[in-house]
């Protein structure tokens, strides 16, 4: 089904799309639906963007569950691993 | 056939894209507004314009994603529109009405004109059946035409309301294995519709679930798509001929 529910947050950071390119990212949407490419009926995707440069300007991740799920750890793990002064 | 990509007057006399196939030759037909899914105004979705065209109707599909995403890949227009709330039902059933004046506005057209629409789009063929002066409604496997949505879900809520409002016979193809909508949420809208002596035909398939007629995704399954379209085809053949 179509969930409709959007999660937004804020980030700062960059991000790098095709060709080489670099994009300074400003907003995450995040959402549990239907992709457009992965070969799954449903996936947890991301949109990395910086809505002031159009349409084009996001970069998309389209994962499944458990690899969100995962990927959830995975980030926590790395934020864990570094020095607390480090990641304020 | 002709394809081409045209602009139409749609909500409140916003000029939107669409989509636009037509048999050859002048002879007078039905028309239909095919209304994409949510992943937007896509290749397979023009697909599916194409094939009404083939089946003998003109047939077109509004991009709903055209005020937030002009000119946009439709999968960034998608999720361009996601990002600011989706398309209000109000717009939508204006954008719909844009395009089915537009075909009744052609030279071959009979007058008649059907919606048909996937997923999301299955709801809005129902909402913009209960709102316009359409003749054939279909609707595939669209969640929340009946049924709650969770909480939390910020949807734009069940059409129970606006389902004794339904203008135009409705063809509803489903999947047994579906859960939104489930077979439960079906048999509600099935019973609403005989309550209210509504022109129906429903058809759920087994083995197959949510979005079948997708052919470029790992949930079609090409028996209940093969006879899904066959319906199609009837139904539309009965409803939208001269």
């Amino acid at each position: 089904m179509c969930t409709y529910a959007t999660v937004h947050t804020p980030v700062n950071g960059s991000a790098k799309g095709p060709n080489g390119s670099w994009l300074h990212v400003t907003n995450a949407t995040v959402y549990f639906d239907h992709p457009v490419h992965a070969m799954a009926e449903h996936t947890l995707n991301i949109d990395l963007a910086d809505p002031t440069k159009g349409p084009s300007a996001r970069i998309a991740m389209e994962l499944t569950a458990d690899s969100a799920r995962a990927l959830v750890e995975a980030i926590q793990a790395a934020l864990a691993s570094a020095p607390a002064e480090l990641t304020v | 056939m002709r394809t081409q990509t045209i602009r139409i007057s749609g909500h409140d006399g916003d000029e939107i894209e669409a989509y636009l196939a037509q048999p050859d030759g002048d002879t007078a037909r039905g028309g239909v507004v095919v209304i994409h899914h949510m992943p937007g105004y896509d290749r397979a979705s023009k697909e599916i314009v194409r094939r009404f065209a083939e089946l003998g109707y003109d047939a077109i599909c509004p991009n709903l994603y055209w005020r937030e995403a002009p000119g946009a890949a439709p999968d960034d227009a998608s999720a361009t529109a996601r990002a600011q709330g989706g398309v209000p039902d109000e717009r939508l059933v204006g954008d719909v009405g844009g395009a089915a004046a537009y075909l009744r506005s052609l030279p071959t057209s009979n007058g008649k004109v059907g919606t048909i629409g996937y997923c999301s789009g299955g709801r809005q063929s129902v909402l913009a059946g209960c709102n316009l002066d359409v003749d054939a409604v279909v609707d595939c496997y669209g969640a929340f035409v009946t049924g709650t949505p969770p909480e939390g879900f910020p949807m734009r809520g069940n059409l129970v309301d606006q389902l004794p409002n339904l203008r135009a016979p409705l063809l509803g193809l489903f999947g047994a294995e579906d859960s939104y909508p489930s077979p439960e949420q079906v048999q509600e809208l099935r019973d609403i519709l005989t309550a209210n002596n509504k022109d129906f035909e429903m058809h759920t398939y087994e083995n197959a679930g949510h979005a079948f007629f997708a052919v470029d995704r790992p949930a079609y399954r090409v028996e209940a798509a093969n006879d899904g379209w066959e319906r199609i085809a009837a139904f539309y053949g009965k409803h939208l001929g001269s």
